[in-house]
């Protein structure tokens, strides 16, 4: 069979594909981006299946549900904070009797290289009560994606991929298969399995618990799961989930014996096989990427004889990535050293916005419109801009999540606070940023709301705003802003002294003012420039 | 065999292009590769770096251990001490001297470059002078790709096909301006 260099994100797309997906659907959200940009060059290039941005994780997800009630399979993927805004239909898709496979793949971020948090997925799973399958390779991203639209069919559950950076953005080889076909274009037989009225919800809830004993059975005897003993050694015994394989792997040469070793790639975890596992030590070391997931379980709240090794014990890190060399300690192998540093201070490099960023100018704007105020509050959003909270901009104070300056700067002003201004990038502000805004628009709530409008989803490589730029002023005026405080600037520092007489003016307006401050991201225009012409 | 490199530099320097030369030519000699790559926010100028690793095995890491790296390949000489801890003490480095200077606090240029200098394998190139002198200043990260041909374990003919599969389609001149940079790191 063919091969290709993928990434771990385009495995998982490749595997959709090859699964016979009908649609797929995503909010861009690093580390997760990679996937959907994959799967819409296979649909325009190969005519492939559809790959849709979409406003935000709840649309993708809503979207995904409508293809399975239709029969067909389908994919949607997002960051692991995008699953906070898609949980509704997430968990009341675990009550619903999928019809055609549905996968939905999560990007975790422990580290937290490009997110506000490194919330674990796999505890979204198991609250849902479903199957989550967690990759360690290209290989198997690419494998296990085709096998959980089987497993989404046989039980008539979304299944969960759960991916972390370092997979998502890691290339190796992958071996292809045979590809599939689409599904029938066939309704789920049953609609009543899919009208969430207390009654039905009660059958389908009843039917979930008995068909999750099914699925505990179908992960206790899955190759997924695997359990090597060795009743030679028997001084700790090893379970791994994730990446903790490959850095246990990696040390293993070390280890003086091999000690029997779990390796947890299928949820509901195993449960059986850990007693099996147990019987044969009195000492474990658990090993997980992210969150102690397993290990909370296994350590319960009563007193055991069993030694247990892990984050909950302080052994092991319990923030950031596992890697090759924080995993020694535990495994009892000494550190490694590297080669010594001179003797030089090595400043930091952080990210910033890049040279000639309309971003920038916008926010020099908002400074001088704010100079003459001895108190003021900017509470920001998620994207490009959240880098202005560094020097030398300093100019926004807070970044929570998606959509949430505009919902701040109104409880904020609620509580009495003036200026209170908030500032939100375009694709943010369409994701998550209008129904905080009709909150605005109901108390014509003082306060400044300023869109940051360049025209495309920024920080994570520049995909195409939902809606055009152009319709971003309707929309605003559509929920009922007063058009005499809405105001559209051209973010370039040629205008600075104006445009910031323009936000000081909107200001000192006592209601709702709307700033939209357009210009097209460096980056994107240069991609246009070299395409020839706008896209 | 293993052989594991660290390639460093600033967001847009073109460390992902030298690490997918390094890459497919040894796939193409039938080497297995995980090459693990910064996406998303650090890209926007910040520090960035991958972890390429070769191996006629099995590779189980995505990331590098501690003082496993032969190499370290750096765009820009202060990104190249930024990983020294992932660097066997008999590995060697070899950086471009010319700084991108996008913090406030870069240290004094010649400080640095001698600080580099005093370590026990380090090569530093002027690398946007010989990419010049091949014709483009964008051409410096394939003369530090000619400067690693000499040490990682790949054909450098391998690399040089390669080179001229991925600037094919930007013409012959760009083909051989690229090639040429390459040599001048490779002789440097």
């Amino acid at each position: 069979m063919p091969e290709m260099v993928l990434l771990g994100d385009e495995a998982v797309a490749m595997g959709a594909i090859h699964a016979g997906i009908s649609a797929a659907y995503a909010y861009p959200g690093t580390p997760s981006t990679e996937i959907t940009e994959f799967l819409i060059q296979h649909s325009k290039k190969q005519n492939g299946p559809p790959a849709h941005w979409c406003a935000n994780e709840k649309t993708a997800y809503e979207a995904a549900l409508g293809v399975s009630f239709a029969g067909r399979r389908s994919l949607v993927s997002m960051k692991h904070v995008g699953l906070n805004v898609a949980a509704d239909p997430f968990m009341n898709s675990a009550i619903v009797s999928i019809h055609g496979g549905l996968v939905l793949v999560v990007a975790d971020d422990p580290g937290m290289h490009s997110s506000q948090n490194e919330q674990d997925s796999r505890y979204f799973a198991d609250f849902a009560r479903i199957v989550c399958l967690e990759p360690t390779n290209q290989q198997e991203a690419y494998e296990m994606t085709r096998q959980a639209f089987d497993i989404s069919e046989r039980f008539h559950i979304p299944v969960m991929i759960r991916l972390v950076t370092r997979l998502a953005h890691s290339r190796s080889v992958v071996q292809l298969s045979e590809p599939r076909a689409e599904n029938k274009l066939e309704k789920a037989p049953n609609p009543n399995s899919w009208i969430l009225l207390p009654s039905n919800a009660r059958r389908q809830w009843h039917g979930l618990l008995d068909t999750y004993k099914e699925m505990q059975q179908f992960t206790e005897t899955s190759e997924l799961n695997h359990l090597q003993l060795n009743p030679n050694f028997t001084d700790f015994a090893v379970i791994t989930t994730g990446l903790a394989k490959n850095y246990y792997l990696e040390n293993l040469p070390d280890i003086p014996s091999q000690p029997s070793h779990l390796h947890i790639s299928a949820y509901p975890f195993p449960a059986e096989m850990i007693r099996t596992l147990a019987a044969n030590t009195k000492r474990i070391v658990i090993l997980e990427e992210g969150y102690p997931f397993v290990e909370r379980f296994i350590r319960g709240v009563l007193p055991t004889d069993m030694e247990i090794i892990g984050k909950e014990s302080g052994d092991v890190p319990a923030e950031g990535e596992l890697n090759p060399d924080n995993i020694r300690p535990v495994l009892g192998l000494e550190s490694r050293t590297g080669s010594s540093h001179p003797d030089i201070q090595l400043s930091n490099r952080p990210p910033q916005l890049c040279p000639g960023c309309p971003h920038a100018d916008s926010f020099n704007a908002l400074k001088i419109a704010l100079a003459d105020y001895e108190k003021s509050m900017v509470t920001s959003d998620i994207g490009c801009y959240t880098l202005a909270a560094l020097p030398p901009l300093s100019a926004i104070e807070t970044t929570v999540n998606m959509g949430a300056s505009i919902g701040m700067a109104k409880g904020a002003s609620d509580a009495g606070y003036f200026p209170a201004v908030a500032v939100i990038g375009d694709s943010t502000f369409l994701h998550s940023g209008v129904t905080p805004l009709i909150d605005a628009v109901a108390y014509n709530t003082n306060m400044t709301l300023i869109i940051l409008d360049n025209e495309t989803t920024g920080m994570t490589g520049g995909q195409p705003t939902i809606l055009p730029s152009s319709r971003l002023e309707k929309v605003v005026l559509g929920i009922g802003v007063d058009a005499e405080h809405v105001k559209v600037l051209n973010a370039h520092h040629r205008f600075d002294e104006e445009n910031s007489k323009v936000i000081k003016q909107e200001i000192e307006y006592k209601g709702l003012s709307v700033v939209i401050a357009v210009r097209e991201c460096v980056e994107t225009a240069k991609r246009h420039k070299r395409e020839g012409g706008k896209a | 065999m293993k052989y594991d490199v660290i390639l460093s530099g600033v967001g847009g320097q073109g460390v992902l292009s030298v690490s997918a030369i390094i890459a497919s030519s040894a796939m193409e000699e039938g080497l297995q590769v995980k090459q693990s790559e910064v996406h998303g926010m650090s890209q926007r100028g910040g520090a960035v770096y991958t972890n390429l690793r070769l191996s006629d095995s099995a590779i189980y890491s995505d990331l590098i251990p501690v003082g496993s790296a032969s190499l370290i390949l750096s765009m820009e000489p202060l990104e190249s001490l930024r990983y020294l801890d992932y660097l066997n003490p008999q590995g060697q480095l070899i950086t471009s001297s010319n700084p991108e200077l996008n913090i406030d606090d870069y240290p004094d240029l010649d400080t640095l470059i001698a600080k580099i200098q005093t370590l026990p394998h380090a090569q530093v190139i002027d690398a946007r002078k010989l990419a010049l002198e091949a014709g483009s200043g964008r051409a410096a990260n394939m003369v530090l790709a000619g400067a690693a041909s000499n040490y990682v374990p790949i054909k450098p003919e391998t690399m040089e096909g390669y080179i001229r599969k991925i600037f094919q389609r930007k013409g012959d001149k760009v083909v051989e301006i690229n090639l040429k940079a390459f040599h001048l790191g490779r002789n440097a």
